[in-house]
């Protein structure tokens, strides 16, 4: 679809939905609406009813999880019309503690989906008739997709021989999980300006920025045990 | 098909039975995998089917935030590893997206020949299994013979049978050997639509296989667009339906191919789709290989693409990039998108936002078979316990990819 209708398509929703779009983002020839959390249920009905938007098919669901801000998650809505070949993302931003309103009633497929984002973010919706975890073994504590939750996990199993059945215990590595950035010290002077350098653009991303976040991010997760 | 008569049966209060329990994998032959799928039985009859997953599940989505871009492609060909270049491609085209690259021509027409080479042995497993599943022996035996004949092309072109590593962001790792593309489009034209054909006479009007098939596990054109199904599962369902056709990728909209549809939305119409998708599969292969010419395959940028080995051999820069690469891997453009490939099960996306770092900050796989199982429950309901294995057998399920 070229831009221009996409464009109008954003509008046409944003019109008839009475506020439940924030705004609106056309990127790289894909649509993103921004949503208020509290009327996703009624916006996603009307995409999936309204005969421009036709979006009978949700296609995904899926949990970002951004520690830095203020409502750390976000959830994002996938939706295709099979019917007028058109796709569209919605996204809303929530909380650990607010519950997102559950959309299986619109759509029938919502509901693994949203127990796969409990499971991983433990991101919670209101409204699901089945939130059991899902990916995770039974009994998993911790939501592991979280960037504060270590890739290592918290624990491990093994069969035990005298027990004779599977038990769990603290993870213990031979050798720590190393973890390397790669920017070498001259990428990393982006802080400051050579003389004669001036024309030179600065990477957005220097080694300090990065190492700084390294060690917040160790900080963090050294907390949480 | 006996639920009325099980209805028709009176119960008085003391005959009041609970619905039976059954645990049905996760060690099942019919399973399929790892599937542990918990029944409540009214006698021979399904009641509600609850599918137990991940017991495959190894965070891949975790792991591949910790990763650069080109150490994420691997996990891709463990994710669904009976067409594993399909899902390479759909982690190409998104990167390459967030990139703002295109591949050189016959780059993607080696993409293009080798996603329909996948198709092929996709199905071919897929309809042998399931054939047996339903009780006949013989295909299953015809078809892994031609498979394997298929996975050698995956051997010669990349080294390996399976785990391909072979489609990469900005085009594909290795050109094809010489021979090869004679060998490939003499298997098309010939020795695997003879197959096919065999396999077409074992089943499509076995009497047995339409009994066990026809009318078991039935999917209206609603219902498979409410429960987000794809691929085969979707135009079994009289829905028109195609990202080759409807978002071409590569070369698709300039090659010549049909789109099969069924209309009952039953097992068989889906057995008969992924029959004459086979067909179309070679006849895409064959039409690739006619396009084939010389060229790049991968993009002429040192920043994404590694050097050749003998350009390493004297050129210091050539050493400085492979080892820039290697190591710290090339820094995607902070923003996100979502690619989505037609694999051979459905639809492939990935969803990827990056941060402007060397590693995806966020890579969402979205998987056919994860949809597509979580219909078993209203699929199955009321149909008897042989048809559950029936149903898993045409859903096309891999956990690989559905456990991720």
């Amino acid at each position: 679809m070229s831009e221009e209708s996409l464009s109008d398509l954003a509008e046409h929703v944003q019109e008839n939905t009475g506020g439940a779009v924030i705004s609106y983002e056309l990127d790289k020839g894909e649509l993103v609406l921004n949503a208020k959390r509290e009327s996703i249920e009624p916006l996603l009905q009307y995409l999936r009813d309204d005969r421009e938007c036709y979006f009978k098919t949700l296609i995904d669901l899926c949990g970002v999880d951004f520690p830095d801000r203020e409502e750390r998650f976000e959830v994002v809505y996938l939706l295709l019309s099979v019917s007028l070949n058109q796709r569209i993302r919605v996204k809303v931003s929530t909380t650990e503690d607010i519950a997102v309103p559950s959309v299986t009633d619109v759509y029938s497929a919502a509901g693994w989906y949203e127990r796969e984002a409990w499971d991983l973010y433990g991101i919670m919706f209101d409204g699901n008739p089945d939130l059991r975890r899902i990916l995770t073994d039974y009994g998993f504590e911790g939501h592991p997709l979280r960037k504060d939750f270590p890739l290592t996990g918290y624990v491990e199993l093994r069969y035990d021989n005298e027990l004779k059945r599977v038990v769990y215990e603290p993870v213990k590595l031979t050798q720590d999980f190393r973890r390397f950035d790669f920017l070498s010290p001259w990428e990393g002077l982006t802080d400051m300006q050579l003389p004669g350098d001036e024309k030179v653009v600065k990477p957005a991303y220097g080694y300090r920025d990065v190492h700084k976040e390294v060690l917040a991010s160790e900080k963090k997760a050294g907390g949480a045990k | 098909m006996s639920s009325q008569a099980a209805e028709n049966v009176v119960l008085s209060e003391e005959t009041q039975i609970r619905p039976f329990t059954m645990n049905f994998g996760p060690q099942h032959p019919a399973a399929h995998g790892v599937l542990r799928l918990v029944l409540e039985m009214d006698g021979e009859v399904v009641e509600r089917a609850d599918p137990h997953i991940g017991l495959l599940h190894r965070g891949t989505e975790k792991l591949i935030e910790y990763k650069t871009y080109t150490q994420a492609v691997p996990y891709f060909d463990r994710l669904d590893y009976v067409s594993p270049m399909n899902q390479e491609h759909a982690f190409a085209l998104a990167t390459e997206k967030l990139l703002g690259i295109t591949v050189p021509e016959r780059a993607q027409v080696i993409r293009v020949l080798f996603s329909e080479l996948t198709r092929i042995l996709n199905h071919m497993l897929n309809i042998t299994t399931f054939a047996l599943d339903v009780g006949a022996i013989t295909p299953a035996l015809w078809g892994f013979e031609e498979r394997e004949k298929g996975m050698e092309f995956y051997d010669r072109v990349c080294g390996a049978r399976i785990h391909s590593n072979y489609i990469r962001p900005g085009g594909v790792r290795y050109d094809m050997p010489a021979g090869l593309a004679v060998d490939m489009y003499e298997w098309a034209d010939n020795t695997v639509l003879k197959v096919v054909d065999d396999l077409d006479t074992l089943l499509t009007n076995n009497r047995i296989f339409k009994q066990r098939t026809v009318d078991v596990g039935t999917v209206t054109k609603s219902q498979a667009l409410d429960w987000g199904f794809t691929g085969v599962m979707l135009r079994g369902s009289d829905v028109a339906w195609d990202i080759r056709k409807a978002e071409p990728y590569e070369i698709y909209d300039e090659l010549d191919f049909d789109v099969p549809i069924g209309k009952t939305g039953d097992c068989y119409a889906r057995y008969l789709l992924r029959m004459e998708e086979m067909r179309q599969s070679a006849s895409i292969m064959k039409q690739c290989l006619e396009r084939l010419r010389e060229g790049p395959v991968m993009v002429d940028d040192h920043k994404i693409a590694p050097p050749s080995r003998a350009e390493m051999k004297h050129s210091m820069e050539a050493l400085i990039h492979h080892f820039k690469l290697y190591t710290e891997g090339y820094h995607v453009p902070a923003g996100e998108t979502y690619a989505a490939v037609e694999a051979p099960k459905g639809e492939f996306g990935v969803y990827l936002v990056s941060d402007g770092s060397n590693k995806p900050y966020r890579c969402r796989i979205r998987a056919p078979g994860f949809a597509h199982l979580q219909g078993m429950d209203f699929m199955s309901k009321g149909q008897m316990l042989a048809d559950t294995v029936t149903i898993i057998g045409s859903m096309d399920i891999v956990f690989g990819e559905i456990d991720r």
